[in-house]
């Protein structure tokens, strides 16, 4: 596997030149990641590769993060994050692009955070049903959960039922998502369809 | 919106720049490629411009309305669709909206649009 770790800057569409039809895309600011550290199975077990992205001021870094960026030879980097088993061959301290990973017609999966939606029923959050009916005697409760199990037996509520909560804020992997186009200058990817998270969040974006 | 989504505007730039000026009122033809197997023509689609929604951008499309055979019917187009051949303005239409959707009720004499002369 190898990534890169890009900003989602927002939707629009692209047309296809073959067929005429639109397609839905989204904006992605894919590098420049710098990598900041290899992890090797001699040393840490696994083999990994750590890449950071995005710039922060010193001021806001702590003195260790100061000393492990040092070591990279790179300014603080708001964004650090791990690739497990990295099929590119790199060396400390390298800077990586979109083009040096992708290319026009590629197959990624995306990882972000989607939006958070607050504490939501189970009718949002685990698409139920509700009761359906309106009238026939139905009291205020259309979109309730309804039972949550049986009387004596078992005489109690099993583990993981599904019930209104904290909805969103997950981590999400997205496939099979195609790079329509590449704009190498200024490091932006085109991909087909919509990623998880808000604006301005970050997204991996793994091949 | 981000500035760089401008970018992918840009991609399209050529095109939108032989695009004739038009907005709702007007009466335009529209030539719309059609695949039929390996053939491939062009239908001529021709009515007013109801509305058009989400201008200067990637989706940007336009509503066109017209009278098929005592029928009325509003076909929306991608304006940067590439199965558009080319669109011709024939008539300038004086409108005090940008939405003409009370076309849809209006019969008769209040259905007709105004031509507009001058500049």
């Amino acid at each position: 596997m190898s990534g890169i770790i890009g900003k989602k800057l927002g939707m629009t569409s692209i047309y296809n030149e073959e067929d005429g039809k639109v397609i839905p895309c989204t904006l992605i600011q894919a590098g420049p990641c710098v990598v900041t550290q290899l992890r090797t199975t001699e040393t840490d077990g696994y083999t990994a590769v750590q890449l950071g992205f995005g710039e922060k001021k010193e001021k806001n870094t702590n003195n260790s993060l100061i000393g492990h960026f040092k070591k990279a030879d790179t300014t603080p980097k708001a964004k650090v994050v791990e690739f497990k088993d990295f099929s590119q061959k790199v060396v400390l301290g390298q800077i990586l692009t979109a083009t040096d990973l992708f290319s026009e017609g590629d197959i990624v999966n995306a990882v972000g955070t989607s939006k958070g939606k607050g504490f939501q029923g189970v009718v949002k959050r685990y698409n139920f049903g509700g009761v359906g009916m309106q009238t026939h005697g139905q009291h205020n409760r259309q979109r309730h959960p309804g039972s949550i199990g049986s009387c004596s037996f078992p005489s109690r509520v099993f583990k993981g039922l599904r019930m209104a909560g904290r909805m969103g804020s997950d981590r999400v992997k997205i496939q099979n998502l195609k790079v329509l186009k590449l704009i190498p200058e200024k490091n932006l990817l085109i991909i087909s369809g919509s990623l998880p998270g808000s604006n301005n969040s970050y997204v991996l974006l793994q091949k | 919106m981000n500035p760089l989504l401008k970018e992918i505007y840009n991609l399209y730039s050529e095109k939108r720049a032989t695009l004739p000026s038009f907005s709702s009122g007007d009466t335009v033809v529209v030539h719309v490629k059609i695949k039929e197997g390996a053939k491939e023509r062009i239908q001529q689609y021709q009515g007013v411009v109801v509305q058009r929604r989400n201008p200067n951008t990637n989706g940007e499309t336009f509503t066109v309305r017209k009278n098929s055979n005592g029928i009325h019917v509003e076909r929306i187009f991608p304006i940067l669709s590439p199965s558009i051949d080319k669109i011709e303005v024939i008539r300038k239409g004086s409108v005090r909206r940008a939405r003409l959707f009370y076309l849809r009720d209006a019969r008769g004499k209040a259905a007709r649009i105004k031509e507009k002369i001058g500049k």
